[in-house]
């Protein structure tokens, strides 16, 4: 992936750190004593990251961007029409991976008609149909970020909504 | 919204997960994959050395990665009764797909059994029998002996003509050589049942007959062959849509020129570059569209022909690449047949003589001028795709083209002579049997036929559907077949269907609490007086089985061991992997209950000799059923044992031999130039242009303004058994959507996703109206055998001269029905080609 040079591990530690002292916890574990670990939770954290602010957006014009790390490539894209799933004050902002979800290949938007589409295999995905694949071989619309704008503008990401191609778990 | 799974991260394989062999059970390529099962209270790490991959897993994988599954890849299935979690990944190391998997295939987890995560609940679990007005639950002896009772005394009070088997014979899914083995025994062993048909035809036929009389079998080369080839020519195919990673795995590498120095290795001596290719559909598909990204839009040729002018142009290339001298002379000298007269005249089972090259030639003469007039085309465009696949090399050397072909001549116009035409150019150019070439069929499903001889069932084959529309046959057994969704004149065939097997159920309902014979009795009476008695084998509830009487549960691939061939003739195995649900069973050991309740019911009857007939089916389990089969009858050569051992790249059929703990195959037929004929020399095909073979389509194309074309999308499998109940596919395509031209769609005041009704002469059946800027006016095309939208209702009842039906042809008007449902208002209408923008 083009995009991949940093390696943000953090969240990834500490969640394994969390695992490790469960297991633990558990392994100690006797009729007589109860275990006291923190529960495992079900889902992810996902981190909330500020991607952009509303004044970096042109309509149509993708702005790259990367979530929930840096090795996650991503597009922010203000499409000039509102759309399910859209935020802002036109609720026409809208932020999907762009890395395919059938073999991973780093796709392109094509202004035309703001569509992702894939170079390896030709899967291409609606970004005004919340990331449907138009056409193509993954068996996933496209992975959507959960957006949400702060009062002064900023633009931030909480959350996807399909796995992201190349990790079994969307925070690493 | 489009559908989401919300899935954020899935369970890591175990290092110490069981991997089993699985061959994708979808379409003929048959990818390799593998099921990683482990117990559901255990997960693998992300450290290297605690999971399958031994990859850190909490790094980014890069793309191609085999360290990685999709939340379709994933399941919690039973095995061995417990619980265990399922993934199904594609191999990298299988030579067929090297990793790829298809949005069919990589779906396979998905479209699993799971009580668990609640995927496919519509699967059958028991036996179901009409009782009290509906379809009750029972258990397998039971529902045995009531199809034995009712099929036993039709067949002795009249014939086993009375019985009609609407039977599958396919590999994959839930066929295979063990379930075709197992039913063909029952039907063409102990019994000799004629009146029967096949999964997707109404008659128990060939769907190419006129190469097989050639003498030469359709699936003739091996996939690598589109890599070291200098030539495609493709007739009625869509492979990017429909044979997927052969297409992306084999054909891509060829048209790219990534295969130029295998190409060097293998083939030295002669000048080579990257492939070009020849298209022949009168639709623009997503296959052209690849065709032009990867090769290059100067090394693509589309000829958009007016559809079912096929065979015309074919002719017409056979004609001036002859005039040309293009022709491999000492191939045809050697390997054709040489006699003055027909080796076979034209007659009832042959709808063209089959002859030497000179008299075909001469019999199928086209000038370039008439061929282009027919199919629409410019004479250069014939000129350069005659120059293209055949014209020699510099230096000389024979061109190599390998020509694959499928349901746009096989469902089409003039079957025999069309496919026969094709035949005939790769004979001439010594196209088959060597490196860089073969006349082949892409298929649909995977193959896995072996019965004892249909020689019985006469050719041509009884024309089932409209035998049963006329009131033939009085018990009806239907393995894995759906007449609704996928015959032709189904508006008709429904109607009578349901007429005739509804005055069973009234008897049934009738004789409620009465003992088995008043039943029994009570069913005969209504067979007598027109009713039909229908026996449903599958692995749902289907639509036909809506009108069943008896419902018995099947298994699918996975849930038994299978064994099957794709298109290149590689036989694999896939292992079983987990349970079927509830009580279901595999074919071939529903078929040998049958025969022993036969057996039982006639020898009761005091028909002792007719129920010795059914014996022989002491199968513990599917393996018994392949030993009886397929070793049995090739060779004895191929055990479970052997073949597992194989893994997914298996072994190319024919088998010939077993060598240093491998089985031995064969990579390409003909390879020594001797044919399938009793002189092992092939036959030209005198098949000349004739216009529209079949019955009614001259006139219903005169009288409405819309062809229907129809055919299938990559992503809904067959008549979509399975993809009926996944959420991924069902928010894609809630109904069959039908292509049109934007301006034909503002002509009729229909709008993107706009409900249309289709209706013609035969019937009307209804789609979704998708904006295609790409088609011509006037020409839809509609996707096949939908469960909301049934394409077969307007397809009228002709079939070609040996009962091939021309689904491909028909012609209807379209009103708008209704505003795009709330189902549909969420759906992207764009273009399905990369780069349209």
């Amino acid at each position: 992936m083009s995009r991949c040079s940093k390696m943000v591990d953090v969240g990834r530690r500490q969640f394994l750190r969390g695992s490790a002292l469960a297991a633990a916890g558990a392994a100690a574990t006797t009729f007589h004593s109860p275990a006291k670990a923190a529960p495992g939770k079900a889902r992810l954290d996902y981190p909330s990251n500020r991607l952009a602010s509303l004044s970096d957006l042109k309509v149509n014009e993708p702005l790259d961007v990367a979530y929930p790390d840096e090795d996650a490539p991503g597009v922010l894209l203000k499409l000039g029409k509102k759309v399910e799933g859209g935020v802002g004050p036109d609720g026409d902002i809208v932020g999907f991976s762009t890395v395919c979800p059938h073999k991973g290949f780093l796709m392109t938007y094509l202004p035309g008609d703001r569509t992702l589409n894939c170079p390896g295999h030709f899967s291409r995905f609606d970004c005004e149909a919340g990331g449907q694949q138009i056409w193509g071989h993954a068996t996933q619309n496209l992975p959507q970020y959960v957006l949400r704008i702060d009062a002064a503008g900023g633009i931030y990401a909480e959350g996807l909504d399909e796995l992201l191609h190349g990790r079994l778990s969307n925070v690493l | 919204m489009a559908y989401k799974r919300q899935i954020d991260r899935l369970p890591i394989i175990p290092a110490d997960a069981k991997k089993q062999n699985v061959t994708c059970h979808y379409c003929i390529v048959g990818c390799g994959y593998h099921a990683y099962t482990w117990p559901v209270n255990k997960q693998g790490g992300t450290d290297a050395n605690a999971n399958a991959f031994g990859e850190d897993l909490s790094k980014q994988q890069p793309a191609e990665t085999d360290a990685w599954y999709a939340p379709s890849m994933y399941n919690v299935v039973k095995q061995d009764g417990k619980d265990v979690h399922l993934v199904i990944k594609p191999d990298k190391a299988c030579v067929v797909n090297s990793g790829l998997g298809s949005i069919r295939g990589a779906r396979m987890a998905e479209n699993r059994s799971s009580e668990v995560t609640g995927t496919q609940q519509q699967r059958l679990t028991d036996p179901l029998v009409w009782r009290y007005g509906t379809w009750q639950p029972t258990g397998w002896d039971d529902a045995l002996d009531l199809v034995a009772q009712v099929t036993a005394r039709v067949v002795t009070d009249g014939s086993e003509d009375d019985l009609f088997v609407s039977m599958f014979d396919h590999g994959g899914s839930a066929g295979g050589y063990e379930n075709t083995w197992g039913t063909g025994k029952l039907y063409f062993e102990s019994m000799k049942v004629k009146h029967c048909r096949i999964h997707n035809r109404p008659a128990y036929n060939s769907e190419v007959h006129s190469t097989r009389d050639m003498g030469v079998g359709e699936l003739n080369y091996c996939y690598e062959d589109f890599e070291l080839t200098d030539a495609i020519f493709l007739v009625g195919g869509n492979p990017m849509e429909t044979q997927t990673n052969l297409f992306l795995n084999h054909w891509v590498p060829g048209l790219r020129g990534d295969s130029l120095d295998k190409m060097k290795q293998q083939l030295p001596g002669e000048p080579h570059e990257a492939a070009k290719i020849v298209i022949v559909d009168p639709r623009r598909t997503v296959t052209v569209n690849a065709c032009e990204q990867f090769a290059g839009k100067d090394n693509v040729l589309h000829l958009s022909i007016k559809t079912g002018t096929d065979l015309a142009l074919l002719n017409t290339l056979f004609t001036y690449i002859a005039d040309q001298g293009w022709v491999d002379a000492d191939f045809i000298a050697q390997s054709t047949y040489q006699g003055a007269e027909a080796a076979q005249a034209e007659d009832a089972a042959h709808p063209a003589a089959l002859t030497g090259f000179e008299a075909a030639r001469a019999a199928c003469r086209l000038g370039l001028a008439e061929g282009a007039q027919i199919c629409g085309l410019a004479e250069a465009d014939i000129v350069k795709a005659a120059e293209w696949i055949a014209r020699p090399k510099d230096g000389g050397a024979r061109r190599r083209t390998v020509y694959p072909y499928e349901k746009g001549i096989i469902w089409g116009n003039d079957n025999y002579r069309s496919i026969g035409a094709m035949v005939n150019i790769a004979l001439a150019t010594g196209n088959i049997g060597r490196p860089g070439g073969g006349v082949v069929r892409l298929g649909g499903h995977q193959e896995g036929y072996m019965r004892p001889s249909d020689a019985h069932v006469g050719r041509p084959a009884p024309y089932i559907d409209d035998l049963l529309i006329k009131g033939g046959g009085k018990v009806h057994h239907i393995w894995a077949n759906d007449h609704y969704k996928t015959t032709l004149n189904a508006t008709e065939f429904k109607r009578v269907y349901n007429k005739r097997t509804n005055m069973v159920k009234e008897a049934m309902d009738g004789a409620a609490g009465g003992s088995r014979e008043d039943l029994v009795n009570a069913i005969v009476d209504a067979l007598d007086k027109g009713g039909i008695f229908s026996v449903n084998v599958d692995i749902i509830h289907s639509q036909i089985g809506q009108a069943a009487h008896v419902i018995l549960p099947a298994v699918e691939s996975g849930e038994m061991t299978l064994t099957s061939m794709n298109g290149e003739r590689r036989l694999r195995m896939t292992e079983r992997y987990m349970d079927p649900p509830g009580s279901a069973k595999p074919d071939c050991l529903i078929a040998a209950g049958l025969a022993q309740h036969m057996e039982r019911v006639l020898r009761a009857m005091g028909k002792a000799d007719y129920a010795d007939r059914f014996k022989g089916y002491d199968w513990e389990d599917e393996e018994a059923a392949f030993m009886d089969g397929y070793h049995a009858n090739t060779g004895r050569i191929v055990t479970y044992d052997r073949l597992r051992a194989m893994g997914n790249d298996g072994v190319q059929e024919p088998v010939v031999d077993f060598q240093d703990g491998k089985l031995v195959g064969t990579t390409r037929l003909y390879a020594d130039g001797k044919f399938g004929t009793d002189d092992g020399l092939a036959r030209f095909c005198a098949g000349a242009w004739r216009g529209w073979q079949a019955a009614g389509k001259k006139e219903q194309q005169a009288k409405y303004d819309f062809l229907i074309n129809n055919g299938r999308s990559n992503i809904n499998w067959q008549n979509q058994f399975l993809d009926q109940e996944n959420d991924f596919v069902r928010d894609r395509y809630p109904f069959p959507f039908i292509e049109m031209h934007p301006d034909d769609m503002a002509d009729l005041g229909v709008k993107a996703g706009d409900l249309v009704e289709i209706h013609n002469d035969v019937g009307a059946t209804q789609a979704m109206a998708y904006p295609t800027p790409t088609a011509k006016r006037k020409e839809t095309f509609m996707l096949f055998g939908a469960p909301a939208g049934q394409q077969g209702n307007i397809i009228n009842n002709g079939v070609n001269e040996l009962i091939l039906p021309d689904y491909k042809h028909a012609w209807a008007n379209i009103r708008k029905i209704a505003d795009a449902p709330a189902a549909v208002r969420h759906l992207s209408f764009k273009s399905k080609e990369y780069g349209a923008a």
